[in-house]
């Protein structure tokens, strides 16, 4: 199980803040989990279909495309961050 | 040491660098820099969304890592989230050194990582009762490579 959060311009399109779901096991990598997500509903589509403004965090740490899944408890995903 | 603190309360400057500097003589530069919500207009207020569970702890990554490049500057950063109207403070970077250059740089090398190393967003509500997410600059993607 994988604890999902969602946040700023794609909490509101996936239309909810957190989700805690089973990833399949051949999901080897976050572009792979970002390929799976989007087949989940319309809103996951729509909020993961240009890549280049989504940016991932796996266990609270910055992650890649490349980064691999090695039973990760929270995966987190959002636009660029915009603080300071 | 580089002190981070995440916060939806106002804060005042001058009591953090009076805080910071407390007891110390050897210092010869402190550098306040504060960052607030500019009155474009029409915008009524700005809400900062943050990741609770990360937020900290990467300030305070961004923290030891300029207390490693600078080791002779103290400093305390002071984020704040929620909604915040015109003219209020978002964020607070104060640094100290014995001698200018690094106050300035410290604080220069902490605001330009808090902007694209912290997970926070900004939503703007405008008069017209719209609302946008602000879009990350690649300027300050530009600002962070210098370093």
């Amino acid at each position: 199980m994988v604890h999902l959060l969602y946040f700023a311009w794609v909490r509101e399109m996936v239309g909810t803040d957190s989700e805690t779901i089973t990833l399949p096991a051949e999901l080897t990598t976050v572009a792979a989990l970002l390929d799976w997500l989007a087949t989940r509903s319309p809103g996951h589509a729509a909020a993961l279909t240009d890549r280049s403004r989504i940016r991932i965090a796996v266990d609270q740490a910055f992650a890649t495309a490349a980064t691999p899944l090695n039973n990760p408890r929270e995966i987190a995903i959002f636009p660029p961050v915009t603080g300071g | 040491m580089i002190a981070a603190r995440l916060q939806s309360e106002p804060f005042d400057s001058a009591i953090v660098q009076a805080a910071l500097l407390a007891g110390r003589t050897d210092l010869g530069a402190a550098v306040a820099f504060t960052g607030l919500v500019r009155a474009d207009e029409g915008l009524v207020a700005l809400t900062l969304e943050h990741y609770p569970a990360m937020t900290l702890a990467q300030m305070q990554a961004i923290a030891a890592d300029a207390a490693g490049r600078w080791p002779d500057t103290i400093g305390t950063i002071i984020h704040r989230h929620g909604r915040l109207l015109p003219g209020d403070s978002i964020v607070l970077v104060v640094t100290a050194s014995p001698h200018r250059a690094h106050a300035f740089a410290a604080a220069q090398f902490l605001m330009d990582w808090l902007k694209t190393k912290a997970p926070f967003w900004k939503r703007e509500e405008w008069a017209d009762g719209t609302t946008r997410w602000v879009e990350a600059k690649g300027s300050d993607d530009a600002a962070v490579e210098r370093w």
